[in-house]
């Protein structure tokens, strides 16, 4: 499953990579791409696991930018 | 600008100042310190917080971490003006970037703007405003003039003036009749009209072209990757490089205070940001400026392949020609022209053909009601008009009738007219070149492109000759579709970059086949708009040569942005070592470069 999210107040386009790939180590998710400019994060992940792996988006991107929001 | 933005511009105005004032207080020690501790809380306190925040979480590498620790290094040595100007400057660099990336993705959002709000549908007789997703096929909007069109469709009443300016760059409104298609996007100028939905919402135009620019930064380009994987490195690098400046050097020669200082140097200019936000933020810029123009591009990726290209492969009817039939000659013999032309219209008037539609077209009037008509498969039509036998059609209709002919040596599809086995003459048909296609060629030729290839399956003869007018370089003539696969694989061999440019409508295959597919006039094609990595909104064949200049334009911005920053980084890393190169260079190194190199990123979008 291919699923688009908006992340909001993310600090700079560093942090934004270094989410990305953070994201993409992940088990079950086969593709990631997070752009820093438009906001918006694409993930393309194992259906069965994926609202555990958007939970693990969630608290990755938490440690890592704190002020920063993914919109589910 | 946002109220976040707004808070650390004020608290930039408020530090400076007190940190001038601090500079020139006659004080001393810890006095001095406390002064000086003023501004540098004001303007970092939240860099302070966020540091401590990620050494938390285990994020010792973060960039405010790393201005914390160079800054409260330079404190601790006594450095307070400098300690305070870097934290003020990062600082002035952070809103600095977040106001133009601000700029960047407002300037996107006004392309966006092309997405309609809502639709007035009329059911059973009453208008309803409702989304434009709930509206079905076949269903008849209302729109007034200034309205945006919500849905693809045709008109069924009413008669106006599109503009396409967003969709297409073209500044010149179009107009638009009962029976013409409207495409979702385009903005009714004058008059009221009634369409009939031709799509949904999510298949209709407009939402074709907002998916494809909302998910071009998807396919990031080769530069892209690089900077962001170069990043991952350079950091820890710099940081541990900074850890044995402090460290080794004293060991040897004593002086600790010295190579620390040197050390907060190295840390200062460690953050990558400069590349990694102006890399994606020349792209985005690109991707925006050309959009605007009507040149809609699917990723950064097919950005950096069409700045490259050296050959350019066509296809010809639809992309260098109209895909139109026009009546090119007409050359009666015992008739007149007027009276020829009005004969093969009448007998052709109930053919829908092509062909047939242009003599018609090109009569204008109404031509006579022909009788007993009959259309010989393959041959042409045998028609009785006011009495009169005619046959019209290709030259075995010709035997068919006993009519002796003349051959035409002009270019195109050439129709006989016989009464009987008496010979009228014949009508020449033939494709329309765009007007301007050989401007394209040459538009190509001037920005350094080497080879211009024709691809037709149309007969050799027809394309030779549009070939030798428009000036391509070469030409290949009566191919299958198939065979326009085989040969843009043969020129793929040859190393530079290809690019193909189709009408997207039957060269699907091939779009996809080549390094970079151009499809072209997809106003209307959904087709062509998921075949293609580059899509032409209008059908204009000089886009091409724009849309190499936009990619090549936004390479040299990303190139002179990588060059500059490292370069500036490098030589300030080199001298910060040996000792030539302070604080106030560091932060040259970092803010200074970043301002730069987002302000050079900028113009791309232009």
């Amino acid at each position: 499953m291919k699923k688009s999210f908006k992340i909001e107040d993310l600090c700079c386009a560093n942090c934004a990579a270094k989410i990305e790939t953070a994201i993409g180590k992940l088990e079950g998710v086969s593709k990631v791409s997070l752009n820093f400019l438009a906001e918006k994060l694409t993930i393309e992940a194992d259906d069965s696991r994926f609202d555990e792996i958007m939970k693990e988006c969630v608290k990755i991107a938490k440690r890592i930018e704190p002020d920063c929001n993914i919109i589910l | 600008m946002k109220k976040r933005q707004k808070r650390d511009l004020a608290r930039i105005l408020i530090s400076a100042p007190l940190l001038i004032i601090a500079y020139f207080l006659p004080t001393e020690g810890w006095l001095r310190l406390t002064i000086f501790l003023i501004p540098y809380i004001i303007v970092g306190y939240d860099v302070l917080i966020s540091a401590v925040r990620n050494i938390l979480h285990g994020q010792m590498l973060d960039e405010q971490f790393l201005m914390a620790i160079a800054t409260i290094g330079a404190l601790i040595l006594g450095e307070y003006a400098e300690a305070v100007a870097v934290m003020l400057f990062y600082q002035l660099g952070e809103l600095f970037q977040s106001i133009a990336v601000g700029k960047s993705r407002k300037s996107i959002a006004a392309l966006m703007d092309i997405r309609p709000d809502t639709a007035v549908v009329l059911r059973e007789g009453e208008e309803i405003e409702l989304s434009p997703e709930e509206v079905s096929v076949g269903e008849i909007i209302i729109i007034r003039p200034g309205e945006k069109v919500p849905l693809d469709g045709i008109i069924t009443e009413g008669s106006t003036t599109l503009g396409t300016a967003a969709l297409t760059g073209e500044s010149l409104p179009r107009d638009a009749f009962e029976g013409d298609r409207v495409i979702s996007g385009s903005v009714n100028l004058t008059g009221l009209i009634k369409v009939r939905t031709e799509s949904d919402f999510s298949e209709s135009t407009v939402s074709k072209i907002l998916e494809l620019v909302e998910n071009s930064a998807e396919k990031k380009a080769r530069v892209e990757n690089f900077i962001t994987r170069f990043a991952r490195y350079y950091t820890p690098i710099v940081v541990i490089g900074a850890l044995l400046l402090a460290v080794i050097p004293p060991i040897f020669v004593g002086n600790w205070a010295k190579w620390i200082e040197r050390a907060l140097v190295f840390l200062v200019v460690s953050c990558p940001c400069a590349l990694v936000i102006s890399v994606p933020l020349s792209f985005f810029g690109g991707i925006g400026g050309a959009s605007r123009k009507g040149i809609l591009i699917k990723g950064a990726t097919y950005l950096e392949v069409l700045s490259k290209v050296r050959t350019v492969v066509f296809d010809k009817t639809g992309t260098l020609t109209k895909g139109s039939f026009k009546v090119s000659e007409i050359h009666p013999e015992n008739v007149s022209e007027e009276e020829l032309l009005a004969l093969a219209a009448s007998a052709e008037s109930r053919s829908n053909h092509p062909i047939a539609e242009s003599i018609v077209k090109a009569y204008g009037d109404k031509p006579e009601e022909p009788e007993c008509v009959t259309e010989p498969a393959g041959l042409g039509i045998e028609a009785t008009v006011n009495g009169r036998h005619l046959y019209v059609g290709n030259a075995k209709l010709m035997e068919k009738s006993g009519a002796k002919i003349s051959d035409c040596r002009k270019i195109g599809t050439v129709v006989h007219i016989s009464e009987n086995e008496k010979y009228l003459g014949h009508i020449v048909i033939a494709d329309e070149i765009k007007p301007d296609s050989a401007e394209a060629m040459k538009a190509l030729k001037d920005i350094g492109v080497k080879r211009t290839v024709m691809l037709t399956g149309d007969r050799k003869e027809v394309g030779e000759a549009v070939a030798a007018e428009l000036g391509v370089d070469e030409v290949m003539t009566e191919l299958m579709p198939e065979d326009k696969v085989k040969k843009v694989e043969e020129l793929l061999n040859e190393k530079p970059p290809l690019a193909f440019v189709g009408d997207g409508i039957n060269d699907a295959p091939v779009l996809s086949r080549a390094d970079v597919g151009i499809a072209m006039g997809a106003l209307g094609s959904d087709a062509a708009i998921e075949a293609a990595d580059i899509v032409l909104m209008d059908d204009k064949p000089t886009k091409i040569a724009e849309a190499v200049k936009i990619a090549r334009k936004t390479m040299a911005i990303v190139k002179q942005n990588i060059i500059f920053a490292l370069a500036v980084k490098g030589l300030v890393l080199l001298l910060g070592a040996t000792g030539h190169a302070g604080m106030w260079w560091a932060i040259f190194a970092d803010v200074g470069v970043m301002v730069l190199a987002i302000l050079n990123a900028m113009r791309a979008m232009k």
